[in-house]
């Protein structure tokens, strides 16, 4: 199970990664979504992997509980990443109707035929 | 008054001055003047105390964990600087009102000298060295303001730059030093510091402490080859040179020395460094000072002059040397502020400060001639005045020093100094009042009002007073001062006076004056050698070092920093695996446990979803909206993650959010390419590919390390799960723990995401505002627009469900405390029911029904959460504290009501309000004017012209 969600991860990171190095916006915030899964899931894995013990106190039995604390991490950082994500897109969606370009470096020049 | 309010009190003036200076110039002087004359009062109520050689303290907690505590203390050292710093302002505060034009922004002014005045107060009385560190930047700090207050002026932006520059790098070298001083003592506080002499001077890292620090006290007080910046900084206006530079900022260096003295004074290390470094700024600030026409510079080089005086004294490591070191600086504070301030009089009326344009103002300006001569004979040191007292000290304590094996070179030095010394002094009276009376002066030449001349009268009636009374004024205050910076031993028996017998002192006095007097006569010659020489110009030199060095960062910044994300992105992936893969090869793992072995047929299915839906995002990304939608696979796998995995709120605030975002994304993909052309060659390809795998390789691995081990230290959540219910009245331990033992978290995080919302919209402002805007309106859209703008079953079905996901919303809220739910999720929900009515009826119809601004909602979010944690303030208890209790009433079954659930009411509105300001945002750039509809339900048959008239349907 932990090789599962290990590999998971892997794939998501390594998916994040290679659309966050493309050359234009709208891929790179696919990429930075992708990301922040990986992080995300990385994060609440830090807790170890349970299943049926949610973290909610039960006045019945002696129950054990998986680790609440990366949950209560990770809630906030999913509704940060929201934040995060919502603001560079307007930053993308700003800077492309303001240029005609939704190129991410100013090193590359455009070349013709650009269909941006 | 306590020792923490009187160095707090300058602080608190300085915001008077500022907005008294409405009321005229005379409130902002008094505002200024009471302030300083407040906390004078304040310090000298405790003198008696001090001269009985008792030790005032006060301690306030700041960080005790650092060892960085507020704590302050007054001793003789104190007391000494103390008085001088604040006896001095309050004259410079006179002095100025007066100097200063109806042009300068006197309030400005004041609060930049009140600042200063306090960040000065603040070293000279901190018990702790790391607050007397930030004292000593704030110097740093406030003295640029002051030296570059006439900001007109280019000569004063490069002063003030230059002396920040220089007394800032040396204050972080005193930071280091300090450290490892504080290091060795094992406090950081000096009464503990100073008790530890042996453990200092015995430790292997003495001689870099004590040269990282005397690093900072030099550049602070201008000792060479640091000296180059005081001269340049006067270009400042003449309170200012007069306070910085007589009795405060370049006295900071010595207090330094003088406070340290103690346990750093009295090894070789220290003697040849300090004394060495003391003679040469002494004799070679003498020397420059001599050949300056410019009565400030010649003023600045002996202000140098004389605090390599003082440094060589400190550096020599004697008692009595110390005691003379003391007894001088209290000299030269007297009769250099008051020829500073002459100076400025000089300037102020003649129009001049050129010595080659000056002369014959004996008769012109008497009371300023009379204040000069005081005052620079005190220089020269001729007797009866104070400045002589001192420098026979001094000759006499040098005159049986040997350095470097030699009995006569040091004195012979000492003598020199003393002959450039007594020269300019001389050349100051002679060059600016005697001679001929001119013509050509700039202006008509006249002794001013008393309020420019009092000041410096006071300071030389003192040269007078204390040269001719010394052991009656001077006396008392040497001793305590004296005896604070030699520590425990006794005091060496020394005598303040006039009369001292023919010694050798008298002597090598004479000679300096009858050389000086003759160095005076041939003047002339010796300015054509001078300037005949070549000598380097440490300006020059200074701005081309900082050329180069800016020069430098240029190429480095730009090299690395040339504009490619993609490269940044890409090294520091590679850069995080190496140092990842480091930490990993060379720590050590912690114990494994056992694995959750089974492997259900679920699992496997969903493991193969989230995999497949990754990589077809990656395979066709080209393809923008496709990407979308099956990226909208992949966060639905990654809530059911959670869910699978014991975290019910984790998967509800993920698929709400999930919805979100992809609205969001489709908004903005409205106005963008639909399609990413490849821009990549197939090598950078191949090489993104690498770079990903590695990262994916890296961070896997990384992940399975940790799911195998176990935890290196206990876990802290057996706490939170213990105290859940019994201390925060809820069974939902995530929520407890979001809206209870880490609310302050919680509260920083609505914040930051308010603060996202909004500069989304204000950026949307600017965007509409450029003429991004009529291009969006003459729009072509590049999709065919869809006839049925609002299907009428998506009509219905939004407004049929809005009050259901309303209730579902209130629904999750309530129970969020006990069960799966809460302010963050409940917000998603809500925003997400209303986001369906802006896309079934259309921005235009939800919003003319929408009566409150999503700033207000997320601004009232924000501050119930801040009012809920501060009620707890009312109970005494810190910021957020919760409290709960149960409720019964009859007819129901006991319910809780906890403040916990008005904060999470706080979260709720903030949540809600950034989503929705963000999406309304993101809608206004499709809003036009031509589309807009009152009836969403209409159908429109003409699909390509957009207008809807009445009754066409």
């Amino acid at each position: 199970m932990e090789a599962l969600v290990a590999s998971a991860v892997a794939v998501l990171t390594a998916c994040g990664v290679y659309l966050v190095l493309r050359r234009r916006t709208f891929p790179v915030i696919l990429g930075l979504s992708l990301l922040s899964y990986a992080v995300n899931v990385f994060l609440f894995a830090t807790g170890r992997l349970v299943q049926n013990m949610p973290p909610i106190l039960s006045k019945y039995a002696d129950a054990t509980y998986t680790d609440p604390l990366p949950q209560a991490l990770v809630l906030t950082a999913i509704v940060i990443s929201f934040g995060m994500t919502a603001l560079v897109v307007m930053i993308a969606l700003g800077a492309f109707l303001s240029s005609d370009t939704d190129r991410i470096n100013t090193t590359d020049t455009p070349e013709s035929g650009d269909n941006a | 008054m306590s020792l923490v309010l009187i160095a707090l009190l300058p602080f608190l003036g300085a915001i008077l001055p500022p907005l008294l200076i409405r009321a005229g110039r005379n409130a902002a002087a008094w505002s200024a003047g009471g302030t300083t004359l407040l906390a004078l009062v304040g310090l000298l109520t405790h003198a008696p105390e001090v001269m009985r050689g008792e030790v005032l303290t006060a301690r306030i907690e700041w960080v005790p964990a650092l060892g960085l505590n507020m704590n302050f203390f007054l001793d003789g050292l104190g007391l000494l600087f103390a008085g001088l710093i604040l006896g001095i302002g309050l004259l410079i505060i006179l002095y100025a009102r007066f100097y200063l034009s109806r042009e300068d922004p006197m309030g400005q002014f004041y609060a930049y000298l009140l600042m200063f005045q306090g960040a000065m107060v603040g070293i000279v009385l901190s018990d702790n060295i790391l607050l007397l560190l930030v004292f000593w930047e704030l110097t740093s700090l406030s003295s640029f303001l002051l030296i570059g207050f006439w900001k007109h002026l280019p000569e004063g932006r490069q002063g003030a730059r230059m002396a920040l520059t220089v007394t800032g790098l040396g204050g972080l070298s005193m930071i280091a030093g300090l450290l490892i001083l504080g290091q060795i003592a094992g406090s950081y506080d000096l009464s503990v510091i100073l008790t530890q002499k042996d453990a200092i001077q015995a430790s292997p890292y003495y001689l870099v402490a004590l040269i990282l620090i005397l690093i900072g006290a030099f550049t602070k007080s201008a000792q060479f080859p640091f000296h180059f910046w005081l001269p340049h900084a006067m270009a400042a206006p003449t309170p200012v040179s007069a306070y910085l530079h007589s009795a405060t900022m370049v006295k900071a260096g010595l207090f330094l020395m003088a406070r340290l003295w103690p346990v750093l004074a009295g090894t070789p290390e220290w003697f040849y460094i300090v004394a060495t470094t003391g003679l040469v700024t002494m004799v070679v600030g003498a020397k420059i000072a001599l050949f300056k026409d410019d009565l400030k510079a010649l003023l600045a080089f002996s202000t140098v002059s004389h605090l390599g005086l003082i440094t060589m004294l400190l550096g020599f490591g004697t008692k009595i040397a110390a005691v003379t070191a003391v007894f001088h600086i209290i000299n030269h504070a007297t009769f250099k502020a008051a020829l500073f301030m002459s100076a400025g009089i000089v300037d102020h009326e003649t129009g001049t400060r050129d010595i080659k344009r000056l002369g014959g103002l004996r008769k012109l300006m008497p009371i300023t001639f009379a204040m000069v001569t005081l005052a620079s004979l005190s220089m020269a040191g001729i007797p009866p005045l104070n400045g002589f007292l001192s420098k026979e000290m001094m000759l006499e304590e040098a005159a049986h020093t040997v350095w470097w094996h030699s009995h006569y070179l040091l004195p012979a030095l000492v003598v020199l100094g003393a002959l450039f010394s007594a020269a300019y002094s001389f050349r100051l009276i002679a060059h600016t009042f005697l001679g001929p009376q001119r013509n050509d002066y700039p202006a008509h030449p006249h002794d001013p009002g008393p309020g420019l001349w009092l000041s410096p009268a006071i300071l030389v009636s003192l040269v007078v007073l204390i040269g001719l009374f010394s052991k009656a004024i001077a006396g008392p205050i040497v001793a305590v001062a004296s005896q604070a910076v030699i520590g425990d031993a006794e005091l060496p028996y020394y005598s303040l006076k006039i009369w001292h017998g023919f010694t050798p002192a008298l002597y090598m006095s004479a000679f300096a004056t009858v050389a000086g007097l003759f160095l005076l006569w041939q003047h002339k010659p010796l300015e054509r050698l001078w300037n005949a020489l070549p000598r380097p110009e440490a300006k020059t030199i200074f701005e081309a070092l900082i050329a180069m060095l800016v020069r430098a960062s240029e190429r480095l910044t730009n090299a690395l920093h040339d504009g490619s994300l993609t490269r940044y992105a890409g090294i520091f992936v590679v850069f995080v695996f190496g140092m990842a893969s480091y930490a990993y090869f060379t720590g050590n793992a912690p114990a494994h446990i056992k694995p959750l072995g089974d492997l259900g047929p679920l699992a496997v299915m969903g493991w193969v979803c989230l995999v497949v839906s990754a990589s077809c995002v990656v395979l066709y990304h080209r393809n923008r909206l496709l990407a979308l939608v099956i990226i909208g696979v992949t966060g639905l796998m990654v809530s059911l993650t959670f869910n699978y995995f014991s975290a019910p709120d984790l998967a509800l605030t993920q698929i709400s959010v999930e919805v979100v975002t992809i609205i969001l994304l489709l908004l903005a993909l409205n106005f963008m390419p639909k399609d990413t052309p490849i821009d990549s060659t197939k090598a950078q390809r191949v090489r993104d590919v690498v770079i990903s795998i590695i990262a994916g390789v890296g961070v896997g691995g990384l992940l399975y390390a940790v799911l195998l081990g176990d935890f290196s230290q206990p876990s802290i959540s057996e706490y939170h799960l213990a105290n859940s219910y019994k201390g925060g009245g809820g069974t939902n331990v995530v929520n407890v723990i979001l809206v209870d033992f880490r609310g302050f978290d919680t509260f920083g995080e609505i914040i930051v995401l308010g603060i996202a919302a909004v500069v989304i919209f204000a950026l949307t402002e600017s965007v509409l505002a450029s003429n991004v805007r009529a291009r969006l309106l003459n729009r072509e859209p590049d999709q065919p627009i869809a006839g049925d703008a609002h299907p009428m079953m998506m009509v219905v079905a939004t407004r049929v469900m809005m009050p259901i996901a309303l209730l579902v919303g209130v629904y999750i809220f309530l129970r969020g405390h006990n069960l799966p739910g809460g302010g963050f999720i409940a917000g998603l929900v809500v925003a997400t029911a209303f986001v369906m009515q802006y896309m079934a009826s259309g921005f235009a119809w939800a919003s003319a029904r929408q009566t409150f601004p999503y700033h207000g909602i997320i601004g009232g979010g924000v501050l119930i959460a801040a009012a809920t944690g501060m009620g707890a303030w009312f109970n005494d208890l810190p910021f957020l504290t919760s409290a709960f209790g149960y409720v019964y009433l009859p007819g129901l079954e006991k319910f809780e009501l906890a403040t916990a659930a008005l904060f999470d009411l706080g979260v709720f509105l903030a949540v809600f309000g950034a989503i929705m300001l963000a999406l309304e945002s993101f809608a206004r750039y499709a809003w036009q004017p031509g589309i807009e509809s009152e009836h969403p339900m209409d159908i429109n048959p003409e699909r390509d012209d957009p207008k809807v008239s009445e009754g066409e349907a």
